[in-house]
């Protein structure tokens, strides 16, 4: 087993598992953007907890998939090929999410905020399911041949594992994000996020595990059972927390539960990045998939380096926006202000006169 | 169509989009940060209604370079694996490094700043965009290592027909990137130029014809004010200063690009020397710029091609920095070319139904013929208007005349043609190679890659006819919302991104008892609610 190529399976469960935990609350919110908020103030509120974080949280995604491409290019290759469709989903959603969260603000009406509001929910719910499933199909299986293509057309790489791992996603992120908003919110929001997280939570943590456990059955390994059971401990442990209303330590609990869930997932596909469901012969693994060690190398110190840097600004930013958010502090939104009115009244404006000196409101009066 | 064109067509047409925003994003970037930089400096309430202006159409046009970007991500691994497969050794490093060290930094500091303009000291809220800005040079000079290595491969041998990097400073220093870079941000720079002029005059304009401004006995304009929340005199500062700037950075930007473009039209010569004879549209070897070209420059064959004016030596000095050294044409290139990378595609199944094909090294020569010279057109007419500009409005004023003010706004898309046309000479001029080889540097020549052989073997057309017409219709859709979005801020003016200009008034109006209410968006109660949340969303 080489060192290197494990460093990065490694480098990479823990960007996916980054990617998951902070944009897992910011997928889940704009699924409750729908699902949740009340009226437009709710909807702004909700929107303000995630404001200065969801972009930061979203490039965790793009830095695993460039990392998957400069660590495991065949990986990287065939994952993404395989998954043409899927992907092509998942972007579509993305840029409508991105973009939504910037322009829904820009024109007050209704329709407008109504348009962008189901972009950010629809959008957000796509890729969670998108990124879920192609995640799950990961670990379980797609049909590739020797070369790394898929064989058998656009849907071949359809199974049950996709929409298992599609919905765990989903239900992870709901939960997740309600309990991010008991804790980043006050208020009615606050209070309302923390009983649906209490009454939702155990439901809706049941597919990530139906997943883990899947994975487990496929290729489990003694460590990684442990991982499970630790899970489960963390899952219920949020639950119970949350119910005491230690938003906090609920909220980290989770957070827990979920690293053990990919820990496990990825411990037991280790070292297959891509298993072959056509012949095992064909499996991808860290060592057929690899860059060249002097690449590896060189990324490593370059991560060494600069993951730690991004965690601590990131975490610095949430610091920074630590402060609940609640209805309170939500101004009234400002109709758009044109400068050019259709009426002008012009202080007169002889060269150097006094009327120059005049302030705006004495002018023209 | 089959797959490799549809790949090729949907390539193009997501990057060339994508640097529509790029280079806005780059170039109103630094503008934003210097002119945030000013106030800070000079606390001048111009400086603050100008960062503010500025940064909301920033902002909104950031957002889609955002969107367009991830496309662009995870599109290699999606339609060309078999590329990501062969270059992936040493390609996806700047990629993740581009993510790693630039998005982050982009992103997060970026939030910093819309968020932050309560929350953090004056100064720190000034070092995030600085540090957004900074990191957004970072990802153009990653972007554009992996860039460069397509068109100048170094640093790697070759280990089992694939390209292993053995050497990462040779990748990262590329002589290819380290002007190519300089070019792109001047390039960026130029956008963000044109765009300050044109939006700027419009305003200018406005306040003109709508009286507010008048032109004095000594031709000097006289600012004045009118009774709506924005337009007052220091109004006037924040176009006429925005004007100035925008003038000057579209020529600096133009003299930037001339500078480091000739370097790399000397780099292109040594390296590509196809691309150089196709961008001439040369078919023998000569010493001549053409100024134009007639002839059918679509065919193949390019004998029937006639340089109609031609400046004798500057095709020399743009390839070799002296009048009389005989650049080669498509001619005697031709037969280099298949003596040293074969007549035929290989017979294998990468190639598809290509493969035992011709090989075809002429690039097409309308697109780089027309590519180069709309680069340097287009941004050659941006920074003349711009002289222009600043002489006419010396005296602080624009003519009264609308059309010149409509000239003026339409030439916010010169420089953005500029770029578009440059990537496209580049890309185009680079074909039929994915990763061209590199003749300079003795060993490496064999590193290289057809574009044919490039595309996903397990993609379907099917599928990729999808994804282009999925993409290429929601880029439409939100290009007409973004240009929307952008118009009306700008038209908008300052008050548009500062609303609480005109809450002032209004509130102040109210202490006066001056009851003539309707101002939209005063403030109740101003308690606890916080204006800055009002600024993103
Ligand atoms: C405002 C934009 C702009 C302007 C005014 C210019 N260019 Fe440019 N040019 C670009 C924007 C651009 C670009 C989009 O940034 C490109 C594409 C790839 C790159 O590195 O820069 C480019 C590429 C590019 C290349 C191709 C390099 C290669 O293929 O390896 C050459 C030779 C030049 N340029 C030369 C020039 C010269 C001699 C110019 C002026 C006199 C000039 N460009 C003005
Ligand atoms: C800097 C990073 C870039 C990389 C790594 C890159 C890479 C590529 C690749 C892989 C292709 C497809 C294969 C091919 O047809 O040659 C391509 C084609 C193309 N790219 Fe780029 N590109 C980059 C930037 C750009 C930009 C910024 C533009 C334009 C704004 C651009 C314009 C095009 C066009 C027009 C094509 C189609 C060329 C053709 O198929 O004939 N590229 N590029
Ligand atoms: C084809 C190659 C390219 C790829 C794969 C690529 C990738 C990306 C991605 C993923 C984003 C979104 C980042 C985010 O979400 O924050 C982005 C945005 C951006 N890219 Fe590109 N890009 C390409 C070409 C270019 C070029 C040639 C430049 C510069 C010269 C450039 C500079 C930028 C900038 C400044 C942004 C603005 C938004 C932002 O990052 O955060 N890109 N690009």
């Amino acid at each position: 087993m080489e060192l290197l190529p494990t460093v990065w399976f490694v480098a990479i469960a823990v960007l996916w598992t980054g990617y998951l935990f902070l944009e897992g609350f910011d997928l889940g919110v704009g699924m409750l953007m729908k699902l949740f908020a009340r009226n437009n103030t709710d909807r702004r509120v909700l929107l303000n907890t995630i404001g200065p974080v969801w972009d930061g949280n979203e490039v965790w995604l793009l830095t695993a998939a460039g990392a998957t491409f400069a660590a495991f290019p065949l990986w990287y290759a065939s994952l993404f090929s395989a998954l043409y469709l899927p992907l092509l989903i998942v972007l579509v959603a993305l840029i409508f999410r991105a973009v939504a969260f910037e322009y829904r603000g820009k024109v007050d009406t209704a329709r407008w905020r109504t348009v962008w509001d189901w972009a950010i929910a629809l959008g957000s719910f796509t890729a969670a399911f998108g990124i879920g499933a192609a995640l799950a199909l990961t670990t379980t299986g797609l049909p590739i041949d020797s070369n790394g293509d898929r064989q058998g057309g656009p849907f071949a790489w359809f199974s049950g594992y996709a929409v298992l791992g599609g919905f765990a996603v989903v239900a992870f992120a709901l939960v997740h994000a309600l309990a991010f908003l008991a804790l980043k919110t006050d208020g009615e929001v606050r209070h309302r996020a923390r009983r649906w997280f209490v009454r939702l939570a155990p439901l809706a943590l049941l597919p990530l595990l139906a997943w883990t456990v899947a994975v487990q059955l496929l290729s489990g390994k003694p460590l990684t059972w442990i991982l499970v059971a630790l899970g489960v401990l963390a899952a219920a442990g949020a639950w119970v927390l949350a119910r005491r209303g230690a938003e906090g330590k609920a909220f980290g609990a989770l957070g827990a539960f979920l690293v053990c869930a990919t820990a496990s997932i990825f411990g037991a596909a280790f070292p297959v990045v891509i298993p072959s469901t056509l012949n095992p012969a064909f499996n991808l693994t860290i060592s057929n998939a690899s860059s060249s060690a002097y690449t590896l190398g060189l990324m490593s110190i370059v991560a060494a380096v600069g993951l730690p840097l991004v965690i601590a600004y990131q975490a610095w930013t949430y610091w920074v926006f630590r402060r609940r958010v609640s209805a309170a502090h939500i101004p009234p939104a400002h109709g758009f202000l044109p400068a050019i009115a259709a009426k002008v009244l012009v202080g007169h404006a002889a060269p150097g006169g006094p009327a120059a000196k005049h302030s705006p409101h004495d002018a023209g009066e | 169509m089959d797959a490799l064109e549809i790949a090729r067509w949907q390539f193009g047409i997501t990057t060339v989009y994508h640097f529509m925003m790029v280079p806005l994003t780059i170039g109103l970037g630094l503008v934003v940060a210097v002119i945030q930089t000013l106030w800070y400096r000079t606390g001048k309430v111009e400086y603050l209604r100008m960062t503010k202006f500025w940064g909301k159409l920033f902002l909104i046009n950031f957002i889609m370079g955002v969107a367009t970007g991830i496309v662009q991500e995870f599109q290699f691994g999606m339609a060309w694996s078999e590329y990501s497969r062969f270059v992936g050794d040493v390609f996806g490093a700047p990629l993740a490094l581009e993510a790693l060290l630039a998005f982050f930094v982009e992103s997060t500091f970026l939030g910093l700043w819309i968020f932050g303009w309560k929350q953090l000291k004056r100064g720190i809220h000034l070092a995030c965009l600085w540090i957004a800005v900074i990191g957004s040079v970072f990802s153009a000079y990653f972007i554009i290592v992996a860039n460069s290595w397509m068109q100048h491969p170094v640093g790697v041998t070759m280990v089992n027909g694939r390209p292993v990097m053995t050497d990462a400073w040779a990748v990262f220093t590329n002589n290819t990137a380290m002007v190519a870079v300089p070019h792109t941000l001047f390039g960026a720079l130029a956008v963000a130029g044109a765009f300050l002029l044109g939006i700027a005059w419009y305003h200018l304009w406005r306040r003109r014809h709508d009286g507010i401004d008048t032109v004095g006995a000594d031709g000097r304009a006289v600012a004045g004010e009118a009774v709506i929340p924005g337009r007052d005199k220091a109004d006037y500062k924040v176009w006429i200063t925005s004007l100035r700037i925008g003038a000057v950075v579209a020529m600096i930007s133009f003299a930037g690009t001339a500078f480091t473009g000739d370097l790399q039209g000397k780099l292109m010569f040594e390296q590509q020397p196809m691309k150089m004879a196709a961008a001439e549209a040369a078919c023998h070897d000569g010493t001549g710029f053409s100024v134009l070209s007639v002839g059918n420059l679509g065919s193949k064959s390019c004998n029937d091609i006639v340089a109609v004016i031609e400046v004798p030596g500057i095709l020399s000095f743009l390839a070799k920095g002296d009048f009389n050294t005989e650049v080669k044409g498509v001619n005697s290139l031709l037969d280099e070319y298949k003596a040293k990378y074969g007549t035929h595609l290989p017979d294998n199944p990468l190639y598809g139904d290509r493969a035992g094909q011709d090989i075809q090294y002429v690039p097409v020569m309308e697109v780089t013929y027309w590519g180069f010279r709309m680069m340097i057109g287009f941004g050659g007419i941006a920074a003349f208007a711009a002289l222009l500009a600043l002489w006419v409005t010396r005296k602080g004023m624009v003519p009264q005349s609308r059309w010149i003010m409509r000239l003026a706004v339409f030439g916010i898309l010169a420089p953005f043609g500029a770029n578009a046309a440059g990537w496209i000479f580049t890309e185009m001029g680079r074909q039929p190679f994915v990763v061209a080889p590199n003749p300079d540097a003795s060993g490496v020549d064999q590193v290289f890659m057809f574009t044919a052989a490039a595309v996903s073997p397990g993609v379907s057309a099917a599928e990729l006819i999808t994804s282009l017409v999925v993409l290429a219709s929601i880029y439409a859709v939100l290009l007409v919302v973004e240009v929307r979005l952008l118009v009306k801020y700008a038209r908008g003016g300052v008050v548009s991104a500062m609303p609480e200009l005109a809450e002032a008034r209004s509130s102040e109006k109210k202490e006066k008892k001056d009851d003539d209410g309707g101002t939209p968006g005063a403030p109740g109660q101003p308690g606890d609610s916080d204006d800055v949340l009002a600024f993103a969303y």
